[in-house]
């Protein structure tokens, strides 16, 4: 696919050497001028240097994966040379630091040595190596350099020195790479007409989380979730504001279950390991009837697990983290776009059926610089939560369904009970009652079951159907696969649970629903079965994304190995 | 069973501490009612698991509101409800199992903050609701069912600890005297700060210490409570330190530091220098 209107560029080498940013420096700079970008990044496992790699993919129309093969490597050394060459498709380029030494036997790719350090040094300004990279990109990609250059007048606006040194940088670069033949040809961009954000998944989690009118945020610092806690204490502030960062997991959940009682929109953010920390108290919140939000942006494994890698594989923990009858409304976006109205909309549910809502976030849509249509707010919906308004004596634990919400300093006191309880919300053991609570409890997830969700050639007997952060490569692999002829119906839904009603009846209509997820054990695909859908997973767990194209290939493997393959070519 | 609801069916047993914890409580609650002109609807009673956490539902008279949770987790619950609304009075009703035990990690963070609400600690010296194990503050060499040949750790000085991390108001009490429990609560309650009131609570079945806090001049035991006078100067913490060091149950107050701003008056303060951005500026922030 990469060659024509479409780029894939990965920066490899140290922190600190400029990789990570570089990614999404591109990226800005193309969607700044109309293209569309987004990046894909891989923490160092080190504070300080450590061998990491980020990627950006531009393209002439709307992408909405990381994409599948390298067209161009930069490598600032050679460890970053060796280990990413392969992945750089034939044809493509590797541009090389000096300390890097390019393979004479490498002739499948382009090798060209530039002396970014010794160049930035000539500028002045000895940080500019990366100019000279985008320099030398403008060349390879052939997008204009005075895109370049208006990106740094913009970003750099203030201090003058600095901007004609990167202006400088990326002319060297530029120039160094004049006699090469470029790579692709993007073509003039097509810029939107509509306004748009660039902006990463956990920002857009945040936002989201404003716009629904998040008073309350308590968190503990963990990856890839710091960025929302740093986003809160920085902006969710004024009169009635908290934003705190607690002492551990636990301290985050049952203080916020403390703010979503006294009556406050309220959430927390982590990651896997704190998440299991939090899953005592968020049986407390499905328990006492709290609304709270828990954002899970998850990272790889079980215990430490992969902190810097992307896994999909906390579905099953997010959907029942806690001991006991209980079921958890789980929402997870599948694009940065997506992580705001998920974020929105995990308010909106939690609001509604007055509870914990778990929105499922991952490493790489966190991560993810991308841009997208900006958020019309006044056009995005806020639920609130019904609230009580009569007198004291009152027993909120009484009716069968959904009470309203009685909260302290005004009427109607109560006790907010995580053992069981009667109507008055004191603790009981009486079977009676512990059977009225358990059925208001799960009746109420009756009230999410009218999410939104896409679907595509709905009359197909097989279906594919990503969840999260996989919607984007998966697409791309279905769309491969329907210009190939085969006949796939298209599912997706950010409410993974429960899933929209009449979604599901659809699903448990087909012959089999195919479930890409990156994770071991097929954990959607076995939430499914048990729902009564025919369902099988493709499983990947590198810690990488789905390539669109790979992904296209084991679609038609599984098809094949179940002898569907003719089933599911259109005749 | 309590007044209010016939059905409620869990009883502390007779000469269980717990009765004169929940009468102290509800004296401060009212006093402080009066106080303040406030509703009893303005009081949030945040209760740890175990027996001394079931006053939150044998409370009698006008109900506060009530939080019952889980174990060892009062102290951040009462955080986030204070936090949320800090014109609330939040007390919380905990046992030494849940407070000192698996509750431990809450304290020190709750005393750096100095956030004002009141921990109300009934010390029996054992777990009494899962039926007489040990606790942090059973003695050393105790028999319980979780120690038969006798407790080889040591027990936990509440009160010293207290004064280590930083809490800026301790005092101790004695079930036994619900009238200078309430006083000290309610002096509790309106400290501006973190304030703990660790009160021995005695379990008549399973760790009765009546006769060693009351004494037996038949038995010829000299009494382990005994009242701090009335010349302590509470702000001393040389001589906080010299009345914990003394030994036994001091009754009174160990310590009150009224010179630390607390968390809410400096967040307060941060939060009217800082408005928020509206939605659409933030937004515009990442705009194309
Ligand atoms: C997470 C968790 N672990 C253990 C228990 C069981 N448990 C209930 S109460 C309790 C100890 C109670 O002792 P204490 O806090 O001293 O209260 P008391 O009953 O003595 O008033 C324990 C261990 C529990 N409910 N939750
Ligand atoms: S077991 Fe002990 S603490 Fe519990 S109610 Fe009985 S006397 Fe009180
Ligand atoms: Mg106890």
């Amino acid at each position: 696919m990469a060659g024509r209107s479409e780029i894939v560029v990965r920066f490899a080498g140290e922190g600190g050497q400029g990789v990570v940013t570089a990614a999404e420096m591109l990226a800005r700079a193309a969607t700044g001028v109309g293209y569309h970008a987004l990046t894909f990044a891989t923490f160092p496992s080190q504070i300080l240097g450590g061998p990491t790699w980020t990627q950006a993919r531009v393209s002439r129309v709307p992408i909405s994966s990381p994409g599948d093969s390298v067209d161009i490597l930069v490598a600032f050394n050679d460890y970053a040379y060796q280990e990413h060459r392969s992945d750089v498709r034939d044809g493509g380029v590797i541009l090389l630091d000096p300390s890097a030494t390019p393979d004479p036997a490498d002739t499948a790719h382009r090798c060209i040595t530039v002396p970014f350090d010794a160049l930035a040094k000539e500028t002045g300004e000895a940080r500019a190596a990366n100019m000279v990279v985008m320099g030398g990109l403008s060349k390879l990609i052939n997008m204009p350099l005075q895109f370049f250059k208006d990106f740094v007048s913009i970003r750099f606006a203030a201090r003058e020195s600095v901007v004609t040194a990167n202006h400088k940088a990326l002319d060297l670069g530029l120039n160094h790479l004049a006699a090469e033949e470029s790579v692709s040809d993007l073509g003039s961009p097509i810029k939107p007409d509509y306004p748009q954000s660039f902006i990463k998944g956990n920002e857009a989690v945040s936002l989201g989380a404003m716009h629904a009118g998040i008073e309350s945020y308590i968190g503990y610092p963990i990856s890839p979730a710091t960025p929302i806690l740093v986003y809160m204490e920085k902006n969710l502030t004024g009169e009635g504001k908290v934003a705190v960062q607690a002492s551990s997991e636990i301290e985050s959940i049952t203080a916020i279950i403390g703010a979503g009682f006294a009556g406050k929109k309220t959430m927390t953010a982590t990651s896997g390991p704190g998440f299991t920390l939090m899953q005592e108290g968020i049986g407390l919140a499905w328990m006492a009837e709290i609304p709270i939000v828990v954002v899970d942006v998850q990272r790889g494994g079980p215990a430490t697990g992969l902190p810097t890698k992307t896994e999909q594989s906390d579905l099953l923990t997010a959907i029942y983290p806690a001991h006991g009858d209980s079921r958890m409304p789980v929402i997870a976006p599948g694009t940065v776009e997506e992580c705001f109205y998920g974020s929105v909309m995990a308010f909106n549910w939690a609001e509604r059926y007055q509870g914990p809502v778990m929105l499922l976030s991952e490493h790489s849509l966190a991560e993810r610089a991308q841009n997208i249509r900006k958020p019309d707010l006044a056009n995005v919906p806020v639920e609130e939560r019904v609230r009580y308004t009569g007198n004291n004596d009152y027993l909120r634990y009484e009716s069968h369904e959904l009470s309203p919400f009685s909260s302290p300093g005004g009427p109607g006191a109560y006790i907010a009970n995580g053992s069981e309880h009667d109507v008055y919300g004191d603790t009981t053991h009486l079977g009676k009652y512990h059977i009225h609570m358990t059925e208001r409890r799960f009746s109420k997830l009756k009230l999410l079951e009218d999410g939104d969700y896409e679907a595509e050639n709905s009359n197909a007997k097989i279906a594919v159907m990503p969840w999260g952060g996989s919607k984007g490569s998966v697409r791309e692999a279905l769309d491969l696969l329907l210009a190939a002829g085969l006949d796939l119906g298209w599912y997706y839904t950010m409410f993974v649970s429960p899933l929209p009603a009449k979604m599901l009846a659809e699903l448990q209509s087909k012959d089999l629903v195919i479930v890409p997820e990156l994770n071991f054990q097929g954990q959607m695909a076995l939430n499914l079965r048990s729902l009564g859908v025919k369902a099988e997973a493709i499983t990947q767990y590198t810690g990488l994304p789905f390539g669109p194209g790979d992904l296209a290939g084991r679609i038609k493997q599984l098809l094949s190995g179940i002898g569907q393959s003719t089933g599911a070519v259109k005749a | 069973m309590s007044e209010k609801n016939p059905e409620y069916d869990f009883l502390w047993c007779p000469g269980c501490g717990d009765f004169g914890v929940r009468r102290a409580m509800e004296f401060a609650m009212e006093e402080l009612n009066i106080k303040t002109e406030r509703p009893m609807t303005s009081n949030v009673v945040v209760a740890g698991i175990g027996c001394s956490g079931n006053t939150v539902h044998l409370l009698e008279g006008e109900q506060p509101y009530g939080f019952h949770g889980i174990h060892g987790r009062s102290l951040p619950v009462a955080m986030g409800i204070k936090m949320s609304n800090p014109e609330l009075n939040v007390v919380t009703v905990a046992g030494d199992g849940d407070f000192l035990s698996i509750g431990m990690e809450h304290i020190a963070p709750q005393a750096a903050r100095n956030l004002n609400i009141c921990a109300v600690i009934m010390d029996n010296g054992v777990y009494g609701l899962t039926k007489g194990q040990a606790s942090p503050t059973t003695t050393h060499d105790t028999v319980t069912s979780s120690t038969p040949f006798g407790k080889i750790e040591n027990p936990v000085n509440p009160l010293e600890l207290y004064l280590t991390l930083g809490v800026t108001y301790i005092a101790s009490g004695y079930s036994s005297k619900p009238k200078d429990l309430a006083n000290l609560i309610l002096r509790g309650m309106e400290h501006p700060g973190f304030s703990i009131v660790h009160v021995a609570s005695p379990c008549t079945t399973y760790n009765d210490t009546y006769t060693q806090l009351k004494g037996s001049a038949k038995l010829n035991i000299a009494p382990t409570a005994w009242t701090i006078p009335a010349n302590h100067d509470a702000s001393d913490r040389k001589a906080a330190r010299a009345i914990i060091e003394e030994g036994g149950v001091p009754v009174g107050v160990v310590y009150e530091d009224n010179s630390r701003p607390s968390f809410d008056a400096q967040f307060e303060t941060i939060r009217a220098n800082n408005k928020q951005k509206s939605n659409d500026a933030q937004l515009a922030v990442f705009d194309l």
